[in-house]
């Protein structure tokens, strides 16, 4: 019984929200799009130039390295996690010993500063001093220079952004828990095996939970930045460039925006055509309902 | 369920797997912990050894007198100003999280309980506005700041907070829609009117929800590195994320028991807001997972 004065009232609780979209997310984004035909240095008035920027891209050899960099560390970021956080929510919800302790220690990396994660494991990725150079010498195994070596650096920083999977650990482990227990025990009497029912049971009633976890893996790894900013700076030689941090360098180190914008908005298309086609495969992979 | 730990040995490897996860995870932490309390020419070697034997009382006021010390070098530096950062973090902090989740109650609010015209394609675009990365906007968004007189204030880190957040509306969305649809009709049998129903009965009733709010936004704020990096340009302006990533450049890396000290003081106000809460928080993330 939506009448027209409950229509106006609906959209004045909603107004915050609307108004908010407009000027931090939409206003930026047009500008975004109109920066990106111009020349702008952010202290002189934007110069237009067409389609200049885009073709610049082509000839841009940072661009190629960010972009393989990005491309590598979301391979591996989504591929790595994904598999962890369900092989570690599977451990912790067996109703062991230590289990609740260990959910709690898995989940607090996500609480800790980006800006501190990254410092601790610099830390513990020294070359000399570090935890885990001492633990490999130890072992008698090679000790990198993880942070200092163009080969290391780049799956130093995925170990790094691993160690936060913790809210894909708790969105997965609540899907778990979740599951009915009748269907375990059909399987049971049907005298399927452990593997069997976590084939068959265990991940596809999961499969919308880790439709999320993918999505919102893919979308934050094309993203990330500030990670490698913090430990390498994207060195050694570019090795751990990633693209958003190219667009961080040319608007705010190099003082192109206009590049920068561009740049930014290859790589929302880019992004958004891989989280359809990424949605589009995990749907049909699965007979679970869409992702809503 | 337990689908896997069916004998007793398979437990055992289990809860040993468990805690071979957990000590994994808690590493870094420890690792940083333990450098903390050290003086420069012990880094790297364990709290206790034979040169500071465990038994020892003298070891244990040494280890006093070395934390102390690095703590205090940290909180009273001379390059860094951390109760400064500390009070800025705390200041936008709150005031984010509370506009937060004022403005996005009053968003869920129309977009769970109120029937109007337009409301799905809000909700539509609430959901759509997660979509937006944030690199794509972040150079422009700048100058939407400096047009708006926000440079050189904290007001960019704290007054976007103001217009609701996508995922604070998912979540109070989704907790609104639970509450008894009778409760609105009683109410207004009663003579309240929208905005006292809003007040006097949705908003008491979700004190869980809103608290999960508050709290993830207080984190969110206290750990976002970008947007003070991006937007605050003066140092008596940064907050302890920005300040801590200052001091660990300035030193170059060189003396890592303060650095890690610093970073256990950035880290140790959220961990302390999280063991207050930990449990009704892993739930409201566990709520991304479920379907609507």
């Amino acid at each position: 019984m939506a009448t027209k004065a409950s229509n106006l009232r609906g959209w004045i609780w909603a107004s915050p929200f609307l108004i908010g979209l407009a000027l931090f997310t939409l206003l930026p984004a047009a500008l975004s799009i109109a920066y990106s035909f111009t020349d702008y240095s952010l202290l002189d008035p934007p110069v237009f130039v067409g389609l200049d920027n885009y073709r610049e891209m082509l000839a841009d050899p940072a661009l190629g390295r960010a972009t393989l960099n990005t491309i590598l560390f979301c391979l591996f970021n989504v591929t790595i996690g994904t598999i962890l956080s369900v092989a570690i929510a599977l451990l912790l919800e067996q109703r062991l010993p230590f289990s609740a302790l260990a959910r709690l220690i898995v989940f607090l990396p996500t609480l800790v500063p980006i800006v501190a994660g990254s410092l601790g494991w610099m830390w513990v990725l020294n070359a000399d001093q570090g935890i885990l150079n001492r633990a490999l010498a130890f072992l008698h195994l090679p000790t990198p220079n993880w942070l200092g070596d163009a080969r290391f650096a780049l799956p130093a920083i995925i170990i790094v952004s691993l160690w936060s999977i913790g809210s894909a650990i708790v969105i997965a482990g609540a899907a778990i828990r979740d599951v009915p227990a009748a269907l375990y025990e059909a399987a049971l009497i049907d005298g399927a095996g452990p593997l069997r029912r976590l084939r068959h049971i265990t991940l596809p009633m999961i499969t919308p939970a880790l439709t999320l976890n993918i999505i919102m893996s893919l979308i934050w790894s094309t993203q990330a930045f500030a990670a490698p900013l913090i430990m390498t700076r994207g060195g050694p030689q570019n090795a751990t460039l990633t693209y958003a941090m190219h667009v961080y360098n040319n608007a705010f180190v190099f003082g192109r925006m206009g590049y920068a914008c561009a740049l930014a908005w290859v790589q929302f298309l880019a992004t958004a055509i891989l989280v359809a086609l990424a949605l589009k495969i995990l749907t049909s992979l699965s007979h679970a309902r869409p992702l809503r | 369920m337990k689908p896997f730990a069916a004998t007793r040995s398979a437990s055992t490897l289990l809860t040993l797997l468990t805690l071979a996860v957990a000590v994994g995870f808690a590493m870094p932490l420890l690792a940083m912990l333990i450098a903390s309390v050290q003086p420069t020419n012990r880094l790297g070697k364990p709290l206790f050894d034979h040169d500071r034997p465990i038994l020892a009382a003298q070891s244990w006021l040494d280890l006093l007198r070395d934390a102390a010390a690095n703590y205090q070098n940290v909180l009273s530096s001379p390059i860094a100003d951390f109760p400064l950062y500390l009070k800025n973090s705390l200041v936008v902090s709150f005031l984010a999280s509370a506009a937060m989740t004022l403005s996005s109650a009053a968003v869920a609010f129309a977009l769970a309980r109120l029937n109007w015209k337009g409301r799905d394609a809000v909700f539509a675009l609430v959901l759509a506005s997660l979509v937006i990365p944030f690199p794509v906007v972040m150079a422009p968004l700048y100058l939407v700041f400096r047009n708006l007189g926000w440079i050189g204030t904290l007001l960019p880190l704290w007054a976007p907070a103001c217009f609701g957040g996508a995922f604070s509306i998912f979540l109070l969305r989704q907790f609104f829609l639970s509450i008894p649809k009778e409760l609105d009709e009683a109410a207004r049998l009663d003579g309240c009117s929208e905005f006292s129903l809003f007040t006097r009965v949705i908003l008491p009733i979700s004190a869980p929800a809103l608290a999960v709010t508050a709290i993830l936004q207080f984190v969110a704020s206290w750990n976002d590195f970008l947007s003070p990096l991006l937007f605050v340009n003066h140092q008596d302006l940064y907050t302890v994320a920005l300040g801590l990533h200052m001091f660990q450049s300035q030193h170059g890396g060189a003396e890592w028991n303060s650095t890690m000290a610093a970073t256990l003081i950035a880290i140790v106000p959220v961990l302390i807001l999280f063991a207050l809460a930990h449990r009704s928080v892993q739930d409201g993330i566990a709520t991304q997972g479920l379907n609507s």
